[in-house]
């Protein structure tokens, strides 16, 4: 069984008004400090056998196509364990 | 001979009744299309209705623009068919490549319910030949992630081919950059539009009819063709 883990956050000029949300809270709960929050997704895909290059290109087509819109979003492929 | 105008059902679509009727009042069949299907049954155009599609999960639209129906879609949109996405259709239209840009997360992060007016900036569009440029227009808006995003170089080609069809006035609910509120491809067959014209085709349930011109320009176009 590999494990792939996907990250996926909104491009550094895309406003992440969830990020200020989240950024307001944390000032409140007393964490001084707090400049930038942003708030992004994380895919962890649990795969039968194993992650050889061809499957690696398969998951960077679709992470790139379905798990993130390039438009707005960046991924990088976070973690690959065999 | 009556014009046939599909409307997609997706799962968690909402507003395929009202389109569909919309399309009717106006003079239309109305063609009912289903997220599986491998073919367009011949239609002469397409509304993709608003809605939840696949519950908004991933992003809004990410899903539905791999349904099975949108591969003969995206070729029939690419050759010329006239689509028109509202709301959730708008951001299947994106996801999907057919439009630029993305909708994102309203930037008051509230979801958006209200009569919203617009000016319409373009006719052209097979989907606005019966307004008149400048024309005002009020029709429902209700979105939680309508805030229009593209590239500075993007939005620049967009108002200088002419393709913002509409733009919001009074209030941009929703953070929508240049206050863009719907837009179209190079061609100008394909349409996204973030409110909602097929609510407002009645006087009973509508704020006005002012979205019914929708309707009946993709139908006065298709005769004329």
């Amino acid at each position: 069984m590999a494990r792939v883990v996907i990250d996926v956050m909104l491009k550094p000029e895309i406003l992440d008004p969830q990020g200020k949300a989240v950024e307001g809270a944390l000032g409140r709960l007393g964490l001084a400090g707090v400049t930038s929050v942003r708030q992004g997704k994380s895919f962890a895909l649990e795969i039968d056998g194993e992650v050889d290059d061809a499957r690696l290109a398969q998951i960077h087509d679709l992470a790139g196509s379905l798990l993130s819109n390039p438009v707005i979003e960046d991924y990088v492929i976070r973690e690959v364990t065999a | 001979m009556t014009m046939r105008i599909g409307v997609v059902t997706f799962p968690g679509s909402l507003d395929d009744r009202d389109a569909a009727r919309a399309v009717r009042i106006a003079g239309g069949e109305a063609v009912a299309l289903w997220h599986g299907d491998a073919d367009l049954h011949g239609v002469d155009a397409v509304v993709l209705p608003g809605g939840f599609s696949y519950g908004d999960y991933l992003r809004c639209g990410a899903i539905a623009r791999f349904a099975p129906v949108m591969g003969p879609l995206v070729d029939a949109a690419n050759g010329g068919l006239p689509v028109l996405g509202i709301c959730n259709g708008f951001q299947v239209l994106c996801e999907s490549h057919l439009l630029p840009g993305a909708l994102v997360r309203n930037d008051s992060l509230h979801f958006v319910c209200r009569d919203q007016r617009l000016r319409i900036e373009s006719t052209t569009t097979p989907w606005t030949s019966e307004y008149t440029v400048g024309q005002e227009i009020v029709v429902p808006l209700k979105n939680g992630e309508g805030g229009y995003v593209a590239s500075e170089a993007v939005l620049d080609e967009l108002e200088g081919e002419g393709r913002v069809v509409a733009r919001y006035l009074e209030l941009n609910p929703n953070g929508s950059r240049r206050d863009i509120a719907g837009i179209s491809n190079a061609r100008g067959n394909v349409v996204g539009l973030m409110p909602h014209p097929e609510h407002a085709v009645e006087a009973l349930t509508g704020p006005t009819t002012d979205g019914l011109g929708f309707f009946t320009s993709i139908l006065k176009g298709l005769v004329e063709a």
